[in-house]
């Protein structure tokens, strides 16, 4: 029984190698994943902004926990997906490691920033102002700069293989570093209050309150993925723009071939 | 190993202003920072100890750019890459005459700075002791951003993007210790932690530099 499913794992890593496989498969989980976070996030925003309970000491201003705490919990998945797919790319030299890594950056990016600024938005009523030195706060900046320096890392470099391979590298080399900058930035100073979800424990909050949360995450990672794999198809038909089965795919569907010149 | 390590240190040696540029530099920004608060001074301003290890990290930055370039420009990096029989000590070596001439060179000038400080004479050697402890993984860490950048015309602005997110350990445990160490106060649980993460760069760090080169010597 497990040789077969090892066997099946080692066919499915094999077929990662292909783009084309990939662009295929993914043509469902694309439309799938947009379907399920339409639906979630438009559940999950009504039930939290209209019928989950005011908090009894932070009012209505916690309602910005909805967005918040979806978007600091998917950047931060995201940059470990991408420090994943850094040492995948490092050390098979899979080439949709690079795919993703480009396709992960923009998004992983705006809600990093979206993280930090819902958090200010919820800090001003709660703490008294904007914005505070406090632990996490500082670390999810600081992940932001990381994001931000291998985006700039990826601009800088022309060669595609070699622009690779220095992504791969930083983003596996930050992905290390991010629990070590984590604690030492909390040991430093924290203000905040502990992570609304952890896997061991119950909330502290009742469920009329954290389940329209636990909707919105599921809505952001849902939306995560969708537009993750939206990018990367984009990708791969930008890279692989003068194969045959791109050629094919176009011609089928009589589609203007303008947006695979680009590259 | 002698050979590699003598060629490298006299490399170093005979390019003086690699090494007495960035003192330079350190003690020219900390006349600075006495200028704008006189209150430095007096030994007991809490923005000390913080400021001390920033200008650190500033410095290491400035010398860290030229560490790879001569030899990336001259060709002999490349050499280096393919005929070493350890890249892993190759680089390493490299590594450790960075810090000898960028950490342990800063080091033994903590006494003059602390002078010019007004800090207390006791304190000098439990300073010198955290950044012995704090300097390598600087170096180290360092070494990895400018590995990938040495390849760039202008990579000095990137290799400061990159690498300063990864200097902030180093920045908080050691400022945690100078600080307490000004204040009389025992630090030894962050020079414990200054000490790990130092020794945990040593064990990942060559291996990260080693892979960025060959991208870097590739590029060229």
């Amino acid at each position: 029984m497990s040789g077969s499913v090892t066997a099946s794992l080692k066919q499915l890593w094999h077929k990662l190698g292909s783009p084309r496989w990939f662009y295929q498969i993914t043509r469902n989980w694309v439309r799938g994943f947009g379907v399920m976070a339409a639906v979630l996030l438009l559940v999950g925003c009504i039930w939290g902004l209209a019928f989950a309970p005011p908090d009894y000491q932070q009012g209505n201003s916690f309602r910005i926990m909805y967005v918040h705490v979806p978007a600091a919990m998917v950047s931060q998945s995201l940059y470990l997906g991408m420090g994943v797919a850094g040492f995948i790319g490092l050390v098979w030299r899979m080439k949709l490691a690079d795919v993703a890594i480009a396709a992960t950056l923009p998004l992983g990016i705006s809600l990093t920033a979206l993280a930090l600024f819902s958090g200010s938005v919820w800090g001003r009523p709660t703490w008294g102002s904007w914005w505070e030195w406090d632990g996490r706060t500082v670390s999810t900046l600081v992940m932001l700069f990381l994001y931000l320096g291998i985006y700039a890392l990826r601009e800088a470099i022309a060669e595609a293989d070699l622009r690779a391979r220095a992504a791969a590298l930083v983003s596996l080399v930050g992905t290390v570093n991010i629990p070590v900058i984590k604690y030492s930035v909390e040991w430093w100073n924290t203000l905040h209050q502990p992570a609304s979800f952890t896997l061991t424990e119950k909330p502290a909050m009742p469920a009329e309150m954290w389940l329209p949360l636990l909707v919105m995450v599921l809505g952001f990672y849902c939306f995560a993925g969708h537009n993750v794999l939206s990018r990367m198809r984009l990708e791969i038909l930008r890279r692989e723009a003068n194969t045959r089965w791109v050629a094919e795919l176009f011609a089928a569907k009589s589609v203007p071939a303008s947006i695979t010149k680009e590259s | 190993m002698n050979q590699l390590l003598q060629r490298e240190l006299t490399a170093t040696l005979r390019t003086r202003g690699s090494v007495t540029n960035p003192l330079g530099f350190l003690l020219l920004s900390l006349l600075l920072f006495a200028l704008v608060d006189p209150g430095a001074q007096d030994g007991h301003n809490s923005y000390l100890s913080g400021i001390f290890w920033v200008l650190i990290l500033l410095t290491n930055l400035l010398s860290l750019d030229t560490m790879f370039r001569r030899d990336f420009d001259s060709g002999a990096l490349e050499q280096m890459l393919i005929s070493a029989h350890m890249p892993f000590v190759a680089v390493l070596l490299r590594i450790f005459v960075h810090w000898l001439s960028s950490g342990l060179l800063m080091t033994l000038f903590v006494p003059l700075f602390g002078l010019l400080l007004g800090l207390q004479t006791e304190t000098f050697l439990p300073i010198m002791l955290v950044m012995v402890v704090g300097t390598p993984a600087v170096s180290l860490l360092g070494s990895i951003g400018a590995a990938l950048t040495v390849g760039f015309s202008r990579g000095g602005t990137i290799l400061a993007l990159l690498i300063l997110p990864l200097f902030l350990p180093v920045l908080i445990f050691g400022s945690a210790c100078i600080s307490a160490a000004i204040s009389g106060l025992s630090f030894a649980a962050p020079l414990t932690w200054l000490g790990l993460f130092s020794s945990s760069s040593l064990l990942l760090a060559p291996w990260a530099t080693w892979a960025a080169l060959k991208i870097s010597v590739e590029m060229q």
